[in-house]
């Protein structure tokens, strides 16, 4: 029978048991619900081999591809090792190879890992300060065409990182990292269909990231992106947003300010309600959203009441 | 002899029942706070089980999983009248559907078995 290996430890199933039979009957405590691979709770990662059809074909593509499925429902054919989906990861070094100000508040870097790290757009890594701090930042960056990986950091007020990473990191300097997480990436295979991302504040960094990587694979259908801020000095990006609506047909990109002041090419309000507004049907869609938590907690409930299917919207919200 | 599960159109029909289901549950005022979460994904996917077995299909579900699954929910005031309420919905999400009425009666006695247990009585 087919080894499971977790924590490097291997374990020989038995004929007829699932991984999670396996697993549970040598202590290691995975937590289950329906065992029918409907409740999504004894969700594993496979980091090595390969998992049956049948325990992937109800999870959405993000999580399929990569390479999450129901340990409830799968009968390993070969040898697989797995991981539960919140193990603690391992820190590699990374090298700060650029360093630029975006706006009054945000700034982007570029990291370089010592080791290759495979990745999607839009996916989030952990970084760890000497100190123990751990803060997470979506990749701004797509692996097919940048060569380093992109982050963009604000400057938060009670943020130690934030002031941190902008006062004190710089090229050449390095930092532990940890990654890729998280599962709000572009997934092949829906090509025309309408895609609406919203994000607030530095959540545009992975929607840059998932729009360039929807455009690399050839996405034909509307992509309709809408950046929020309080102020206008807050937008950023904003001239090379406009020229990847200019450029392409099936973009249409909107800079939201909630606040008083709103400036030329920008729209006032949240974008949330921007996007609502322009889109009170969203059936056929499928839905980036990042953000503060409040945001994208309301904009996915929204999302899904004017029809978006659940397995359509992909989401990551901010943590403290 | 086809199980109820397969004459109701087995894993595409909890499919397509479960958002319109689920939608209904979030719209209804009276109920929407036990089942409004800051992860809608995961509680999407607890309907989906919910609705798999109502239809008949697989599951392990015992008593004693509803019972414990649900406490926290009766400790926050959950009774008959919110078990009432979401049983409407899901009649309501199955005459949409166009079920058969005889298919109909059959899943919401499943789901009305389950009600000493959700309600903790």
């Amino acid at each position: 029978m087919p080894n499971i290996t977790y924590q490097g430890k291997a374990y020989s199933g038995l004929p007829d048991e699932t991984v999670l039979d396996t697993m549970r009957r040598n202590g290691i405590e995975v937590p289950f619900s329906c065992r029918a691979g409907d409740c999504q709770t004894c969700m594993l990662l496979c980091k090595k081999g390969e998992i049956t059809e049948r325990s992937q074909n109800k999870l959405k593509p993000a999580l399929k591809s990569l390479n999450y499925f129901l340990a409830c429902q799968c009968q390993p054919e070969q040898d697989i090792e797995v991981s539960l989906p919140d193990d603690e990861d391992v820190y590699i070094s990374a090298r700060c190879v650029g360093k630029q100000q975006l706006s009054p508040t945000v700034w982007r870097f570029q990291l370089e890992t010592a080791v290759p790290m495979f990745y999607h757009a839009g996916q989030f890594v952990n970084l760890k300060h000497k100190a123990g701090w751990v803060r997470s930042y979506s990749l701004a960056s797509l692996p097919a065409e940048d060569e380093h990986l992109e982050i963009q950091v604000r400057r938060m007020p009670d943020g130690q990182m934030s002031h941190w990473l902008i006062d004190e990191f710089d090229v050449g300097m390095h930092i532990e990292l940890e990654g890729p997480n998280g599962h709000c990436i572009y997934t092949d295979g829906q090509a025309d269909k309408p895609i609406l991302m919203v994000g607030t504040g530095t959540g545009l960094a992975p929607l840059v990231g998932i729009l360039r990587d929807a455009l690399h694979q050839g996405h034909s259908g509307p992509i309709h992106l809408y950046h929020g801020t309080r102020n206008p000095e807050e937008i950023y990006l904003h001239d090379e947003l406009t020229e990847i609506d200019r450029q392409y047909e099936n973009v249409h990109y909107h800079a939201c300010v909630s606040g008083d002041n709103v400036a030329a090419g920008m729209q006032a309000g949240r974008a949330s309600d921007i996007a609502m507004q322009d889109h009170p049907d969203l059936k056929a869609y499928r839905i980036f959203l990042c953000g503060l938590p409040a945001m994208v907690r309301g904009m996915r409930k929204n999302a899904f009441l004017a029809g978006a299917a659940m397995p359509n919207i992909s989401a990551d919200a901010f943590t403290k | 002899m086809s199980s109820l599960f397969e004459k109701i159109g087995g894993e595409s029909a909890v499919d397509a029942a479960v958002d319109i289901f689920y939608r209904k549950v979030l719209s209804d005022d009276s109920i929407s706070d036990f089942f409004d979460t800051t992860d809608m994904e995961a509680q999407h996917a607890k309907q989906k089980s919910f609705l798999t077995m109502a239809f008949g299909g697989p599951n392990h579900y015992t008593g004693a999983d509803m019972r414990t699954a649900h406490a926290p929910l009766v400790a926050k005031g959950l009774n008959e009248n919110h078990f009432n309420a979401v049983a409407g919905h899901l009649q309501s999400t199955l005459e949409e559907l166009k079920v058969p009425a005889d298919l109909i009666a059959d899943v919401m006695a499943i789901a009305g078995s389950t009600k000493e247990d959700v309600l903790g009585l």
